[in-house]
């Protein structure tokens, strides 16, 4: 196992922790904050990937901070938009789901 | 040795990343992440990407943290950064644990790349630049940051649209002030001098060394913040022409650079090898000015003059 591997491999566990976030968290704010989860852990695994044989790729060094400069306007946008919404519905928390599709037996009643 | 230390590393950058995630409190959330993103950076740095190192720490941890960080004082202010326990998510964890294995089993059946990379090692003596990365974004892959320039821009406008119609022709982001004395007031005025020194260093060694325009641009931009933040320097109005001509001078510029590359080498952004480097130093400093004004308005955010009547 080299450090490479280890990088790419924490870089796939946080797509998944961020992933879980995105889906999971009910606040506005921290689904974009998971989001920005998921991008920086493609960039890690993207970027040990790049790293693999010689020594690390500038094509691919180049292409993420292009990515990192995106995902802040991104983020910035939907942080806009999330205070938007939270000034016109009065809350930036999302409704507990009416129906659980698969997992009838928790019940929010809040 | 440098094994264990990469090991110790990725277990805090997951550690940091589960308590931002699963942790309660949106503040705290915030505030991992960016403790995460530093952490990320200093990953950066093990992988020997020091131009992405920079960008992490300038832009990932330090603009997102403020970005989310004024986010989070805004929505309280609206009574509405209270959050909300998610329980055991059992459906999500299992769609998150699915895509970190498929990426994992990626990685080992990923087929090597050729290496190192024949073509760039050719076309550097062309590029007018030594530092490879600088080469790539501003010359051979010059469309990539040309469209990325206008996506800044393309977002700006989206945040500004977000304005009320009461607060179009105010000041940008929320009032801002600090206390007389305070260590706001005291540090606003000694970092600005230093962070514009180390920006500027930043675009002007980014040629040959590491940095360029982003991490030039991010430092600057955060100088303005701290000057806004610490009452110094008012933020400027959407209207205000000169302003949009710093937003603009950027992509102008590459644009510019660029039908100039199609009459002297035949072909739109093709940068010939005699004026490669002044026109990427051009491009470059122009394009710093434009990223530093977006960024900052970008973390400014629209016009809010205070609580709605």
């Amino acid at each position: 196992m080299t450090g490479l591997t280890v990088f790419a491999l924490t870089g796939a566990a946080l797509v998944g922790l961020g992933f879980y976030g995105l889906l999971a968290a009910r606040h506005l704010l921290r689904r974009v904050v998971a989001f920005n989860l998921i991008g920086s852990g493609l960039f890690l695994f993207f970027g040990a990937a790049g790293a693999r044989g010689v020594g690390p790729d500038p094509v691919p060094q180049a292409l993420i901070i292009t990515g990192i400069v995106v995902a802040l306007s991104a983020t910035a946008l939907a942080v806009g938009l999330v205070v938007v919404h939270a000034r016109a519905a009065g809350h930036a928390v999302l409704p507990e789901e009416p129906e659980e599709p698969e997992e009838p037996k928790d019940e929010g009643a809040t | 040795m440098s094994l264990a230390l990469d090991l110790a590393l990725c277990a805090l950058i997951l550690g940091v990343a589960l308590a931002t995630v699963a942790g309660s409190g949106l503040f705290r959330a915030i505030v991992f992440f960016i403790v995460y993103g530093l952490l990320v950076a200093v990953g950066w740095v093990r992988l020997g990407a020091i131009d992405v190192a920079l960008a992490e720490a300038a832009i990932g941890a330090g603009l997102t943290g403020v970005l989310l960080l004024a986010a989070h004082g805004r929505l309280r202010r609206l009574g509405t950064a209270r959050d909300a326990s998610h329980g055991a998510h059992l459906l999500s964890a299992l769609a998150g644990a699915a895509l970190a294995a498929a990426l994992a089993w990626a990685w080992f059946v990923l087929p090597l790349p050729e290496r190192p990379g024949p073509e760039l090692a050719a076309a550097m003596p062309r590029a007018g630049v030594e530092n490879p990365v600088t080469a790539v974004l501003l010359n051979f892959r010059a469309w990539d940051t040309l469209l990325e320039s206008i996506v800044l821009l393309a977002a700006l406008i989206g945040l500004w649209m977000l304005t009320r119609e009461r607060d179009w022709s105010g000041r940008l982001g929320l009032p801002q002030h600090s206390r007389a004395g305070g260590v706001l007031a005291s540090f606003g005025r000694v970092l600005p001098p230093v962070g514009l020194l180390i920006g500027v260093w930043l675009v002007w060694a980014g040629a040959d060394r590491h940095g360029g325009a982003f991490q030039g641009g991010t430092v600057l931009a955060a100088v303005g913040l701290v000057a806004a933040m610490a009452g110094l320097v008012r933020p400027p109005r959407i209207g205000a022409r000169l302003w949009h001509v710093a937003l603009m001078i950027g992509p102008a510029v590459f644009v510019l650079a660029g039908l100039a590359g199609a009459i002297l080498a035949g072909e739109f952004l093709t940068l010939p090898p005699p004026i490669a480097k002044p026109a990427i130093l051009t491009i470059e400093i122009a394009l710093t000015a434009s990223i530093a004004a977006t960024l900052a308005f970008l973390v400014l955010g629209p016009p809010e003059e205070g609580r709605a009547p």
